[in-house]
């Protein structure tokens, strides 16, 4: 895991996630904008995913539990996929609301990695 | 921002339904918590079932009643409605027991289940989140016994 990519990932989710919740409230159907968010949320958690699986072969162990690790992993990049598909099947700003909720949740999990991987896990 | 012109025209349309409105959020939520307790009971039993195996299997069966509440809430009928009742009942009064056992003797629940310290390991949205349920389950009665319970 790399640290700063997980900070700077963990912004854009959190960053994502507040302007959707804001843009479903203010009654905003799911836009390219919010789609492209979250878009960019999954696509940075693939990277992650990348990231994850090299990282031991180059030294760069999790102090914590790696299955735990994974499980949160997989666990957020189903998120955005089936917040994202919701948002396709149905277009009310409920939609655009459920995007934010699914960023927000991928900002905590990430959190959570990163405390798993660098500091000596729960 | 917008005027406010469009208030409440989807509420009526769809009778049948519990998806509506706000309670596509409450449904999302739920299949969020439901996602989260199903991983860390996966975790849990994989990695160390034998440290814990009662904190485990309750957390195992909480992963699980969150996935029916989730269920539950989306589907129409009146058999679901009262699945729903029941699961989320469940979870109220899990997380009531559980987190107050929790506080009360540390020791008998030295690991973490969702329910410990009233859900505090997520944002205490378990202890909230049943409540929310409730309230909206109690405004969204199925309409008639046009669909006779099996």
């Amino acid at each position: 895991m790399i640290e700063w990519f997980t900070w700077v990932q963990l912004a854009v989710a959190v960053l994502g996630g507040l302007l959707c919740l804001a843009l479903g409230l203010a009654g905003r159907k799911p836009s390219d904008l919010t789609m492209g968010a979250t878009a960019l949320v999954e696509v940075l958690l693939i990277v992650q995913l990348i990231i994850a699986l090299i990282a031991p072969a180059v030294g760069n162990h999790p102090t914590g539990s790696l299955l735990e690790f994974y499980t949160y992993l997989i666990s957020a990049i189903l998120l955005p996929v089936g917040a994202g598909f919701w948002a396709l099947v149905e277009r009310s700003k409920w939609s655009s609301v459920i995007l934010g909720v699914a960023c927000l949740s991928v900002g905590v999990m990430l959190y959570r990695m990163l405390q798993i991987w660098t500091v000596q896990g729960a | 921002m917008s005027q406010g012109t469009k208030k409440n025209r989807v509420t009526k349309k769809s009778r049948g339904t519990r998806v509506t409105g706000i309670g596509r959020l409450l449904i999302a939520v739920y299949g969020v918590l439901a996602l989260a307790a199903t991983g860390r009971s996966f975790v849990q039993i994989v990695g160390k079932f034998d440290e814990a195996p009662l904190a485990y299997t309750l957390s195992a069966l909480a992963a699980v009643v969150y996935i029916v509440a989730t269920v539950a809430l989306m589907r129409p009928s009146t058999a679901w409605y009262r699945v729903a009742w029941i699961t989320i009942g469940f979870e109220m009064l899990g997380v009531l027991v559980i987190g107050t056992l929790s506080l009360v003797d540390p020791a008998l629940f030295p690991h973490d289940t969702v329910w410990s310290v009233y859900g505090r390991g997520y944002l205490f949205i378990p202890l909230v989140l049943p409540i929310l349920g409730m309230w909206w389950l109690s405004r969204h009665r199925p309409t008639g016994p046009s669909e006779s319970a099996s």
